[in-house]
């Protein structure tokens, strides 16, 4: 069974279907591709899928369960994190304090607990500081563990937001345009990085980009969206030799 | 010791210093109490200066920490204050172990500010920026007009309520009012005293300060920092908001049973619980940096001390208090200051470094 299940999904904001009748099915650790010019709606299925917009028909199953109109909160429960297109970091806290917010909802104590300092505090934010420091190192940046995100150099910001959405230890990862803004040589980079990830942590990840170097390069199937409508789907090379996706995205 | 200071993380040491700063501070000032080298004028302030930094810091709470502009601190203060009052004066030939009478009424002050919390966060909380400031004020004036309108007396047949005048609360002879509309509550026991004070401002700071740096603290940053991205990884918006909220407006229901109990006739006016108040706490918050803990209480300190030293200046002194305002702003904002700042606690750092 596929983990992530999407049928008929769509969405329209007053007169314009942004998303119509999308369709998707990721299998367990599979790296799968999202492409499109700008506009077609890309952007807009993340936001179905995490639960930032309601969608207005279609069904979302993640690993069987329906969390189809959930809220952020309990789709991020369920197993889906997510980065975002343009950089959200939380600026004023450090670096380890981002990834250790991301690992809230899997490391608990009592409001009393943190307050009065006692031992169930001292312990789990042992567990914390561990758990976070291991997913800093996985993305090099445990020599920064102590300074605000904000400071960071932009590759690094890509990174860590990475790592805060896997310290929620999720099923799938939704990465928004991961390469935006980065060189050859750091897209290289992060190629290999997003391939570790898959191998380390079993993941299976969804990604939008629009550098084709690094779509061909990892995603093993890709869906292209234009302007709502799904254009094409399947393997990456039949895809993006598809005359249709030619014409319509890519180019002569 | 060195080995000790060394594993602390940086907050813990930051978190230290503000404390030993105020044991400091308090240690310096019963000494020049004890030996009468301060006017008597400013020893009166000394209890003023313990619930201002309270309201400093826990105004902080809101606007540094979850970031949202709340301009009805005195509101909640007010709450306190009359909760509290109204208590301790029922009981004030029942209870007559002062400690007691005090601690309870504290505890009465808290916990009715913080329902007030509660019960204000729970619609306000959904608005943002300057709509969430405009209807703090609202209610903060809200709550101060109530009061003002509300009488509660108290005869052999039970407690009488009216917000029409004491006439209507038709009490038997042997009644007496205990809260009287705009004249308040008078003959409150005088129960503050300055130690009572410094422990509740430690109190303050424990709570605060251990809130920000633990678990919750992180949700509640996260929130400020950004919202849809906190939301992303699962933080429960609404909740942490009102968790800061409530716990703000108890601290500053601890303020207002300190500034009841400083006072043998308690009244609700512009003044004191009115706007002007909570500006004057917000100015102590910005003005020490907001998010900046310790400097809410450096700044609630000087800002309350300055009018009273700068007495005998006469015409001049509110001319040098704004003076005063301009600059501990530029010294905290000005992006040179900041720069020189730096540059000066760098250089320290480096220093601590090379000793090692």
């Amino acid at each position: 069974m596929a983990l992530l299940d999407v049928k008929n999904l769509g969405i329209s904001f007053g007169g314009l279907r942004a998303v119509n009748a999308f369709d998707i099915s990721i299998e367990k650790e599979e790296l799968y591709g999202l492409i499109g010019p700008n506009g077609a709606g890309k952007t807009t299925v993340f936001n179905l899928l995490t639960g930032v917009y309601k969608p207005d028909s279609g069904k979302v199953l993640l690993d069987g369960k329906d969390i189809t109109g959930k809220k952020t909160i309990e789709i991020s429960k369920a197993g889906i994190a997510r980065t975002f297109q343009n950089i959200r970091l939380f600026k004023k806290l450090s670096v380890l304090d981002n990834v250790k917010t991301g690992l809230h909802n899997k490391h608990h104590y009592s409001t009393v607990e943190g307050i009065l300092r006692l031992p169930g505090y001292r312990r789990v934010e042992k567990e914390m500081d561990e758990k976070a420091m291991e997913l800093l190192k996985v993305f090099d940046l445990e020599k920064s563990a102590h300074i605000d995100a904000a400071n960071l150099p932009y590759g690094q910001q890509r990174r860590l937001e990475i790592a805060r959405a896997l310290a929620t230890e999720p099923k799938l990862l939704l990465l928004d345009e991961p390469a935006a803004g980065m060189n050859p040589n750091e897209t290289g980079e992060l190629m290999e990085m997003i391939r570790f990830v898959r191998e380390e942590f079993h993941m299976t990840i969804l990604l939008i980009e629009h550098d084709m170097k690094l779509v061909s390069g990892i995603c093993e199937r890709l869906t292209v969206l234009n302007f709502g409508e799904m254009l094409a789907q399947g393997r990456t090379s039949d895809v993006l030799n598809d005359p249709q996706v030619i014409t319509a995205y890519l180019g002569e | 010791m060195s080995g000790m200071l060394k594993k602390m993380s940086k907050n813990t040491k930051n978190s230290l210093i503000t404390y030993g700063i105020v044991i400091a501070a308090y240690i310096v000032m019963q000494i020049l109490i004890s030996t009468g080298s301060i006017s008597s004028l400013l020893e009166g302030l000394m209890v003023p200066l313990c619930y201002y930094i309270i309201l400093a810091v826990s105004l902080n709470l809101v606007v540094g920490i979850l970031g949202e502009l709340s301009l009805g601190h005195a509101g909640f203060m007010c709450v306190g204050a009359f909760s509290s009052a109204f208590f301790s004066k029922c009981m004030r030939d029942v209870i007559t172990v002062d400690i007691v009478r005090f601690l309870l009424a504290l505890i009465i002050g808290i916990v009715v500010a913080a329902i007030f919390g509660i019960l204000i966060g729970i619609p306000v909380l959904r608005l943002k920026g300057d709509y969430l400031a405009i209807v703090t004020l609202a209610f903060g004036e809200i709550i101060k007009n109530l009061v003002n309108v509300l009488y509660i007396g108290k005869d052999s047949n039970g407690f009488h309520f009216s917000t029409k005048d004491v006439l209507a609360l038709d009490m038997e002879p042997d009644g007496t009012v205990i809260v009287n509309g705009p004249q308040g509550i008078t003959g409150t026991p005088k129960d503050a005293t300055f130690l009572i004070g410094f422990i509740l401002i430690l109190i303050t700071l424990f709570i605060v300060l251990n809130l920000i740096n633990s678990r919750d603290g992180r949700a509640i940053m996260s929130i400020r920092d950004n919202r849809i991205a906190a939301e992303s990884i699962g933080i429960n918006i609404t909740k942490y908001k009102l968790m800061a909220f409530t716990i703000s407006a108890a601290l500053a229901g601890a303020a207002g049973v300190l500034y009841a109990h400083n006072l043998s006739t308690l009244t609700a006016t512009t003044n004191n619980f009115g706007y002007n108040q909570s500006i004057m706490i917000l100015v102590f918050v910005v003005l020490g940096g907001i998010g900046n803990i310790r400097g809410s209480v450096i700044a609630a300190v000087i800002l309350t001390l300055l009018p009273e030293l700068l007495r005998g200046l006469d015409d001049y002194r509110m001319l040098i208090y704004a003076v005063v305002l301009i600059f501990m702003m530029l010294f905290n904002w000005a992006p040179k200051a900041i720069e020189w700042r730096e540059r000066y606690l760098r250089f320290g750092k480096k220093k601590k470094e090379a000793v090692q």
